[in-house]
């Protein structure tokens, strides 16, 4: 029986010829990522344990996006912690101020990640840098410190599941719509504990961008990872990011799936996740008499360039509806500079967008667009859980950014092709 | 060893923004944290439960952020055990590093919100009124962990030898 790439990449990591479903493993790690919410902990842990070091100050990485620029005085007490450990052990990559971004859009631009890594971060959304062919995980604070201070982790090998992508993509219609349909398909315990492994035709002729939103939401089926063999694309994508070595692994013609999915993308429309579940998915055309008070483009699963373009196509020469409050959160320092220099903040501040500097805020409810009892928001991020965005009486539509984008239009609920 | 506490019923996909919204996790103080545990949809919850209480889920406990914050929360209200049909990956794992014990039984249909039921943690053995039930038996690895101490223990004796 052959391999899935997933199981290649740990087998190599915990030096072993073959690994299999459910056996548990020591494998060494690449990187252990935590940030300004979940590096607290690890870091009272580190102490506790009397650690002198981290295994390897290249590879351990800080990025302070959540509760960033300081929301209140305790977030900015646990940022100064964070800063004081890191010059104190000399942490390579901690970043902060004009050098942060929404980590997981932040560490791959940065060419922290290459294909074929073990990476860890104490964050649910770390599974995103899957795109890239490496395996990813979240895990609490306490599996960081341990990363940390010895390099390794503990792991159960995940069975996979297959879902083989083909047809062509109709207009408007992107990763997040794929990821959206299939999360509704599954379940958010779909795919609890198992990796997701996308191919075919449809995911060769999808950007990197898209493939980041895909891998991103593993965790909302209850994913344990999601993975993408690293194709032309992809060494593209690395070219100049990193001088570190990386390997592709590609899954062996037999090896075992516990499920095998057939998608054809050329059926798919643009989807929404209504409340208080990602897998509650419906046809956007069936919510066009939902009002709404805000928009959210950005967040970890839909803060990039592809997504800023597809939100800057729609606003050009429109207006954001009368009592509605567009954010636009540009996920890094690059892409905000980037989105700058062709022109999009004009676009937006001319539709009366509100441009944010990169931060999580809103997408769960920390600062930057919270919403108030009653309220409704339709967003390009991740989770529509109860009370995410804000009071728990108010509710967050998920979508990709043109639908996001057309909705601002609108002041409800809409399809890119009404307004384009 | 031996558990006996009243039930508190919550459903399926209970997510970690219900265990303990975001906006609280600024703090990493157990006792704040416990203040607002179940906050969206049961804000009575930390003032009523009673040191002892066992939870008890549906389907995917705990699903959706990494954040610690979740079980460190439901543990300092002094809920001796969260009893679901299924876990979150990620809980599951934190759980077990914050010393929250864990068993997985499906008795949503079984256990009456605020019945009291005994649990063996050793066997599994759930006990209440309309039956008796044996959990899925725990991980041999994660019960090596536990008996080590937790992870932070087994990292702490690692380092002094």
């Amino acid at each position: 029986m052959g391999m899935t790439i997933t199981e290649k990449i740990l087998a190599a990591h915990a030096d072993k010829e073959k690994v299999e479903p459910g056996e548990i493993i020591e494998a060494r790690i690449d990187l252990a990522l935590a940030n300004d919410i979940t590096a607290p902990l690890s870091l009272e842990e580190f102490d506790k344990v009397g650690a002198k070091e981290v295994f390897d100050k290249e590879k351990v990485v800080f990025v302070l996006d959540h509760f960033t620029p300081n929301k209140d005085i305790l977030s900015a007490e646990n940022c100064k912690k964070i800063r004081e450990f890191s010059k104190k052990y000399r942490i390579t990559h901690f970043y902060e101020g004009g050098q942060c971004g929404i980590e997981h859009a932040l560490l791959p631009e940065q060419g922290l990640v290459v294909p074929g890594d073990v990476v860890i971060g104490a964050d649910s959304h770390t599974c995103t840098y899957g795109a890239l062919g490496a395996f990813s995980t979240g895990m609490g604070s306490t599996d960081i410190t341990y990363g940390m201070v010895t390099g390794r982790v503990w792991l159960k090998v995940p069975e996979s599941i297959k879902f083989i992508c083909t047809g062509k993509w109709p207009k408007w219609v992107t990763g997040k719509d794929l990821i959206l349909h299939i999360i509704g398909m599954i379940g958010v315990d779909g795919a609890l504990y198992a990796a997701m492994e996308f191919e075919g035709e449809a995911i060769s002729a999808l950007s990197m961008d898209s493939r980041f939103t895909i891998a991103n939401m593993a965790i909302e089926a209850g994913g344990k990872n999601g993975i993408f063999k690293a194709d032309e694309k992809t060494i593209a994508y690395m070219e100049g990011r990193s001088k570190r070595h990386s390997k592709i692994y590609e899954s062996d013609p037999d090896a075992n799936y516990r499920e095998v999915y057939t998608i054809d993308v050329g059926t798919l429309g643009p989807k929404v996740a209504c409340p208080s579940l990602p897998s509650n998915v419906k046809g956007a055309e069936e919510l066009k008499e939902i009002a709404i008070d805000q928009v959210v483009i950005g967040s970890c699963t839909n803060g990039r360039m592809e997504d800023l373009e597809a939100a800057a196509e729609i606003l050009k020469g429109q207006k954001v509806a009368p009592y509605v409050r567009c954010i636009i959160i540009p996920a890094t320092p690059t892409i905000y500079g980037e989105a700058m220099k062709r022109g999009y903040f004009e676009t937006f501040l001319d539709a009366g967008c509100i441009i944010s500097p990169p931060t999580c805020g809103p997408c769960l409810g920390g600062h930057m667009g919270v919403l108030a009892k009653g309220e409704r928001a339709i967003a390009t991020t991740n989770r529509n859980f109860i009370g995410r965005m804000g009071h728990p009486e108010s509710e967050v539509y998920l979508a990709g950014p043109a639908v996001a984008a057309a909705s601002a239009i609108k002041g409800r609920i809409a399809c890119p092709e009404e307004v384009v | 060893m031996k558990v006996r506490g009243k039930t508190w019923k919550f459903g399926d996909n209970i997510d970690t923004d219900i265990i303990i919204p975001a906006r609280y996790l600024a703090h990493t103080d157990p006792k704040v944290l416990g203040e607002h545990c179940m906050e969206p949809i049961a804000p009575l919850f930390p003032k009523q439960v009673q040191k002892g209480d066992i939870i008890i889920g549906g389907l995917n406990f705990g699903c959706g952020s990494s954040r610690e914050h979740a079980p460190i929360a439901i543990a300092a209200l002094g809920i001796s055990l969260v009893i679901a049909k299924s876990f979150a990956r990620i809980f599951y794992r934190n759980a077990f590093n914050k010393g929250l014990a864990l068993l997985e039984a499906d008795l949503t249909g079984l256990v009456e919100e605020g019945e009291e039921i005994e649990v063996d943690l050793s066997s599994g053995i759930i006990t209440c009124k309309k039956a008796e039930v044996t959990a899925k038996p725990i991980p041999a690895f994660m019960v090596e962990l536990v008996n080590e101490g937790g992870l932070i223990n087994y990292l702490k004796k690692k380092l002094e030898d």
